[in-house]
């Protein structure tokens, strides 16, 4: 019997050993769910059953957390509560009911539209950065490219708590501390590094000849740059600004060091969101799970270039 | 071109030059390549010089004096090497210099192994395996900062889910042991969200260098008769090693840097035990406002994480090329 028919071949698996990885493989992802499950879980409970024991799988969904979440609410004797107009929406009558009034929105909404505004600015300028000196780097002969380029890997290498020191005392004296310019333009000086090197890997997979024949058509360089490389290069643009934006969406160590008020984002703010007693985890996880979905929609957008963004495309599939 | 110029029909060479402009006037009409070059990189290596090297450097000058950021005013001296001398010789410091170690060696084997062998059984394709890909990789898109924070809910020693799962497994009660207060289990419990986290990029990286071993390669071991375990000794694994490498590589740095989960989790506590060198950093140069030995700390982070990556790149590039 010739050896190459043989069932068992690392080519094509067996079914049985297909079925035994599909088993295992399923339980690894089913398990590293359930910690996510939890949050959306938690994020409909009250407080009471958020912290029961045993820990509660079915529950009555509320949305205390978050109404808890938007809203600071203080404590009120009964017998005001008993003498206010009935109660206008269902935030209002979860408040009453635990004896409280709602005082007026937290600080939620200003601290998302920080991570709104900052993610977006700094994602913004580091394509815009990271599209030109890659093209720069792709195309033309750059005096000590490779040094260049390396420089800019590096900055990446450095723990962000040691570069927090100095730019905490640069921004000091800037004026710059705890301010959306301030972090726009320290996310954009980390995210540019991974947009020269992921965009520059995507330029170089355009072939020149496209600008050659639109330069022989007698456009200038820069017309052939916008008119054939630039739509080219378009999905290669977009997976790096999603990298990027998810990068200054979930950046954590330069916020919590160099913000902490005007400026702060949501990473820094969710951990702090308490109720009476400690932590209110129905909030905690009605902010998480807010803060992850736009994270959830731009990894499935992602899935395609996820291998190539996190190795600063070294390795492209 | 000079001879086409002088022929008795104009229309004609005009149409031809138009259509192919000789390379003199390219030159002059528009910038030149060596302009556009500087225009287009010279933003971004601005921009890196004064957010990077320029704060490297006043921290190299900052850690040899004595300059507090709480007190600006002070009068600043110079201090010479005696901050390097200090940590270096500190006890303390070593200690959360091998907690580090430990905490990115421990993390590193883990999610090496299983992170290779998810990979591993991914790449049997079973039915529906792009789909359960997608799901295992959620885990290291998300904020380690905001998940890490919720992971202290789970490890709550009453009624934090962790307990309550694990606890019956190992037949004890979920109230007896706290992951996160205890001594010897405080470093687990960040290993644990770690590799959850994490494991995820080593299986996105390994599955990869799985593809690329092409198949002609099996066909050989077939045709040579090999056993299953030895084709994977002798063609799975070599191949895939500079994969696994390049995966180990970019989560030693990371690890190494490791801040978020720490700082949420346990904050270096209980007493020091995870005291990794970020918290080390951040408490002398946030908390106890030692600015100048915190920048002689961090240029020694740095020389580190550098040293390391280059020894590691170029042994990288050794198995590649083998």
């Amino acid at each position: 019997m010739p050896a190459l028919s043989t069932a068992h071949s690392v080519v094509a698996p067996s079914s049985t050993s297909r079925w035994i990885a599909g088993t295992i493989v399923i339980t690894y992802a089913v398990i590293t769910m359930i910690p996510l499950v939890w949050i959306v879980l938690t994020s409909f409970k009250t407080p009471p059953d958020s912290i029961a024991y045993p820990p509660k799988v079915v529950f009555e969904p509320t949305l205390e957390g978050y109404c808890n979440l938007f809203t600071t609410r203080t404590r009120q004797p009964p017998e005001y509560i008993a003498s206010l107009p009935p109660a206008e929406d269902v935030c209002d009558e979860i408040a009453r009911s635990r004896n409280m009034v709602i005082a007026g929105p937290s600080n939620v909404v200003p601290r998302f539209v920080n991570s709104i505004v900052i993610a977006f600015g700094s994602t913004f300028l580091a394509v815009l950065l990271g599209t030109l000196a890659a093209y720069g780097f792709s195309r033309f002969k750059v005096p000590l490219k490779d040094d260049l380029l390396f420089f800019i890997l590096s900055t990446r290498m450095m723990p962000p708590v040691a570069v927090a020191i100095p730019i905490y005392l640069m921004y000091r004296e800037l004026g710059l501390t705890d301010s959306r310019l301030g972090m726009i333009l320290l996310y954009t000086a980390v995210n540019v590094s991974l947009a020269v090197w992921l965009l520059k890997g995507f330029i170089d997979e355009i072939p020149r000849e496209y600008e050659d024949a639109a330069m022989v058509d007698g456009y200038t360089r820069l017309q052939a740059f916008r008119l054939t490389v630039l739509p080219q290069a378009a999905t290669g643009i977009a997976a790096t600004a999603i990298f990027c934006l998810i990068f200054a969406w979930n950046e954590y160590a330069f916020a919590v060091l160099l913000t902490s008020g005007e400026a702060q984002t949501m990473p820094p703010f969710i951990p702090f969101i308490i109720g009476e007693g400690g932590q209110d985890w129905p909030a905690v996880s009605a902010a998480t799970t807010l803060f992850l979905v736009p994270i959830f929609v731009f990894t499935i957008l992602l899935r395609k270039h996820l291998l190539r963004g996190i190795t600063f495309g070294a390795v492209r599939k | 071109m000079t001879e086409a110029s002088t022929t008795s029909r104009p229309g004609l060479v005009e149409q031809v030059i138009r259509r192919h402009p000789d390379p003199v006037s390219v030159r002059f009409r528009g910038l030149s390549d060596r302009t556009i070059a500087w225009l287009f990189i010279s933003p971004t290596i601005v921009l890196l010089l004064a957010i990077n090297l320029f704060p490297l450097l006043w921290t190299v000058y900052l850690s040899f004096t004595n300059y507090r950021a709480n007190r600006p005013n002070a009068e600043l001296r110079g201090m010479g090497t005696t901050y390097y001398e200090q940590i270096l010789s500190d006890p303390d410091v070593w200690e959360s210099m091998q907690a580090t170690a430990h905490f990115v060696i421990a993390t590193i084997a883990i999610e090496t192994v299983l992170g290779f062998a998810i990979a591993y059984l991914i790449d049997r394709k079973f039915r529906g395996h792009a789909f359960w890909t997608t799901v295992i990789l959620i885990p290291m898109m998300l904020p380690p900062a905001v998940v890490g924070n919720f992971w202290k809910f789970l490890y709550q020693p009453q009624n934090g889910l962790f307990n309550a799962i694990v606890a019956p497994v190992l037949g004890v009660s979920p109230g007896s042991f706290q992951m996160l207060g205890d001594v010897q289990l405080a470093p687990w419990s960040i290993i644990i969200v770690d590799v959850w986290m994490w494991t995820p990029y080593v299986v996105l990286i390994c599955l990869a260098g799985l593809r690329s071993i092409p198949d002609y390669l099996y066909e050989a071991a077939e045709v040579d008769r090999a056993s299953p375990l030895r084709q994977f000794w002798s063609v799975t694994l070599p191949m895939a090693l500079p994969f696994i490498m390049l995966a180990v590589l970019f989560r030693g740095i990371e690890n190494f840097k490791m801040f978020d989960l720490v700082n949420l989790l346990t904050s270096g506590g209980p007493g020091s035990t995870t005291e990794v060198a970020s918290i080390t950093l951040k408490r002398a140069a946030f908390e106890s406002w030692r600015t100048g030995y915190a920048s002689a700390l961090a240029v020694i982070l740095f020389v580190t994480v550098f040293g390391l990556a280059n020894i590691y790149v170029k042994a990288l590039n050794r198995v590649k090329q083998r």
